[in-house]
């Protein structure tokens, strides 16, 4: 059975079918909700979040152009309205200097435990990156969005996607060597 | 930066390892893909590092699906929001666009192959029909019958049209489907066809307007308004 495509609802969207709207919430929801939780930390905050953006996906639906795939384009929404929101409470910027400021490296009961596992480990780790760093490894791993959207999405040249992804494996890394735990890279 | 990086991997390697995170995630294009590939195969030391990355994009899906699903709560906010929006008027044309989009996007192409070989089959009958009967008429000689009227009687808007003499049957098929008529009767003496122009009652302005935009069509030799 063919579905109907992202597209093809938003049109529907653009003339009001709040039906069509239900469904493109229902697709995609999820994963912005993901995408937004990851740099709020906040299940709270990134449900109003949510609603937010969507009720945006709703407004602008007549003006989306094609011109990137409808899960990336609720993503740069979503990111729009997560630094927004960030910045309207004065907490975390996604930069390095603020986040990393912010970065706990004490040593946990949970992190001492983690170390005897290395997939627990690294999810430990992933979560004690910087937001910028989260935020492209996340885009890149979980949703799947190759250089060009990646660049999109965040607003940044597509060499910097690289450069970026790359600095955010090294730290990973970093926080893995600190739990004793040396993959030999970089 | 780039030296850094450089110096830590080494020039070449450095643009390919770049790209491990994409090629595990799936999202290259074709040529990156094919590059990266080929560095696997030919540089052990790359391909434990693709495997490192494979590990973080394991972990990676791993945490992000733990993080569980906003609750309804969510989507009860938005609609409380899009209720208290404006209400849209719907732009037809675009409405229409959309649902004919849709309803091709919903068809399977097993149904599509289908519904192209019927309407096909359709076209190649409908053609049949009119050259058996201009067939038919030929055979007759001079001598031409005024066939009973057939079919399509009843409301709508009616012509009586001579096709050009030189046209083919698949032409007239064209114009016809074309222009959404239908034969309803004929050929009556002097090949005329009589033909559905619209399945209601025109005005007289419409009626002379479709006749004299008919006229202009190479298909028809002769068209006039029938009361």
């Amino acid at each position: 059975m063919q579905t109907t495509s992202d597209e093809v609802l938003l049109e529907r969207i653009a003339n009001g079918d709040r039906l069509a709207m239900q469904v493109l919430f229902t697709r995609h929801h999820v994963r912005a909700y993901r995408f937004v939780l990851r740099l709020v930390r906040n299940e709270a905050t990134a449900e109003d979040l949510i609603s937010e953006v969507f009720i945006d996906v709703w407004r602008q639906a007549g003006k989306f152009e094609g011109r990137s795939a409808v899960s990336t384009w609720i993503l740069s929404i979503a990111r729009f309205k997560t630094l927004s929101a960030l910045r309207r409470r004065g907490e975390e910027e996604l930069d390095d200097e603020t986040a990393g400021a912010i970065e706990d490296h004490a040593d946990d009961p949970e992190i001492t435990l983690a170390k005897k596992d290395k997939s627990a480990a690294m999810r430990q780790c992933l979560t004690k990156l910087s937001a910028e760093h989260r935020e492209i490894i996340d885009l890149v791993y979980y949703h799947e969005k190759s250089v060009e959207e990646v660049a999109g999405i965040v607003g940044i040249p597509e060499a910097t996607v690289k450069t970026r992804m790359f600095y955010a494996r090294k730290k990973l890394s970093e926080l893995l060597k600190e739990q004793g735990i040396d993959r030999g890279w970089p | 930066m780039n030296a850094v990086r450089n110096a830590a991997n080494g020039g070449e390697r450095s643009d390919i390892e770049d790209l491990l995170p994409w090629h595990a995630a799936g999202t290259l294009d074709a040529r990156d893909m094919q590059r990266v590939e080929a560095a696997l195969a030919r540089d052990p030391e790359l391909a434990r590092r693709y495997e490192l990355v494979r590990e973080e994009l394991a972990e990676t899906a791993h945490l992000n699906e733990t993080l569980g699903a906003p609750s309804p709560r969510a989507m009860a906010a938005l609609f409380a929001k899009i209720d208290a929006e404006p209400a849209r008027r719907p732009s037809g044309s675009t409405d229409l666009g959309v649902r004919i989009r849709e309803f091709f996007a919903a068809l399977s192409p097993r149904t599509l192959a289908w519904s192209a070989s019927a309407a096909a089959l359709a076209i190649v009958l409908q053609g049949a029909l009119i050259a058996g009967l201009v067939i038919k008429e030929k055979r007759a000689g001079g001598y031409e019958t005024a066939s009973a009227p057939t079919t399509l009687a009843g409301v709508g808007t009616y012509v009586f049209i001579r096709f050009a003499p030189e046209v083919s049957a698949a032409e007239i098929t064209r114009f016809l489907a074309t222009n959404k008529f239908s034969i309803a009767g004929g050929p009556s003496a002097g090949g005329l066809y009589r033909v559905r122009i619209a399945t209601a009652k025109l005005a007289k302005p419409d009626l002379d307007r479709i006749v004299k935009a008919s006229q202009q069509d190479k298909v028809v030799g002769f068209i006039a308004a029938t009361e």
